[in-house]
């Protein structure tokens, strides 16, 4: 956007201000291989127009993480679009979506830091693509579910075959989504938060994890 | 800087040398340990005058609450320079924070719930 020529001062326009109670903001990341559909799903359940915000990764940043061959860059770019849902007055839910090559994602140390977990967004056509993203999060941390994007043309695979190939453990959830559709969009997001409150309950509370896979279940 | 802000050249695209006055080539590490991308700013003084554009543009977005991250896309800044920029809203205390950066781990299963019932009336 170029704001010269123009008397308007950036910012969002008045109908994407969040309201005045807005007091608390929690994050998801949407990762996968390239031109997968991340931002197309991040853009079907937004409510404001996607954006762009971005990262410069100097030598000593980039010097912090292992990834071999980026070293002698002095400086990358990281980008990534994200958008946003008003979950009520007070609590506001960010989507992150990573294009560009997944090697820099992990050097933004604060995408990943604080976020509430990752969609990993998987084209069966592609599968390779995302062995070293979910290997990544594995190794940080982050907690996860995988979904596959149903592209028309892409094989079928049934979800057994697709935690074989993937070397998924048999908690972490796989669900079947249309990143161009809202809802369902919103429902691999719902897997997501759904799988992370049974972990935070089993965690905390063995014996409430029946309730909470109960709760799951009913809603 | 004394002059007025001046619209028409404020908002150019820069590269480095654009970011490094505009954070007055301050080394950022350090500074935005309590900063996220998804942290909420919100002005809580009017922009002045002899303020850097950028900095009273922060202001004038932050009206209402506005994350880290919708700040550096509307300013086409980088999210380490923003995180100069509002921490030193931050000090002179013309802007507050909201929303304090989770510790990692799993969340908060009150939080969840709550994220869980406003998606399933997306």
């Amino acid at each position: 956007m170029d704001f010269s020529g123009s008397d308007r001062s950036p910012g969002p326009a008045h109908e994407d201000a969040l309201p005045a109670s807005a007091a608390t903001a929690v994050k998801i990341v949407i990762v996968g291989g390239f031109g997968v559909g991340k931002t197309t799903l991040v853009g079907s359940v937004s409510e404001i127009k996607p954006l762009t915000t971005e990262e410069t990764m100097t030598q000593e940043s980039v010097g912090v993480d292992d990834v071999r061959g980026v070293e002698q860059k002095s400086a990358t770019t990281v980008a990534m679009d994200f958008g946003r849902i008003s979950i009520d007055g007070q609590l506001v839910l960010y989507l992150f979506g990573t294009p560009g090559q997944e090697r820099f994602w992990f050097l933004w140390n604060g995408l990943f830091a604080g976020a509430l977990g990752a969609v990993v967004l998987v084209d069966t056509r592609r599968l390779e693509s995302c062995f070293d993203v979910i290997g990544r999060l594995e190794q940080r941390g982050v907690p996860f579910i995988v979904a596959v994007n149903r592209f028309p043309p892409a094989p079928l695979h049934p979800v057994a075959h697709l935690r074989a190939a993937l070397d998924l453990p048999a908690d972490v959830p796989i669900v079947e989504c249309d990143a161009r559709s809202r809802v369902s969009s919103r429902n691999a997001l719902l897997a997501l938060v759904r799988y992370l409150y049974t972990l935070s309950t089993t965690t905390e509370n063995a014996a409430t994890g029946v309730a909470a896979s109960a709760l799951a279940e009913r809603t | 800087m004394s002059r007025a802000p001046n619209p028409s050249s404020s908002w150019e695209q820069g590269g480095p040398a654009r970011l490094y006055v505009i954070t007055g080539g301050r080394d950022v590490s350090g500074r935005r340990a309590d900063l996220d991308l998804v942290t909420l700013v919100v002005a809580r003084a009017a922009p002045r005058p002899e303020m850097q554009p950028e900095q009273a543009g922060i202001l004038r977005m932050c009206q209402y609450p506005l994350s880290m991250a919708e700040i550096s896309a509307y300013l086409k800044l980088p999210f380490s320079a923003v995180a100069v920029l509002v921490a030193d809203l931050l000090a002179e205390r013309s802007v507050d924070v909201r929303g304090a950066v989770r510790r990692a781990g799993i969340p908060d299963p009150e939080l969840l719930k709550a994220v869980m019932y406003g998606l399933q009336r997306l």
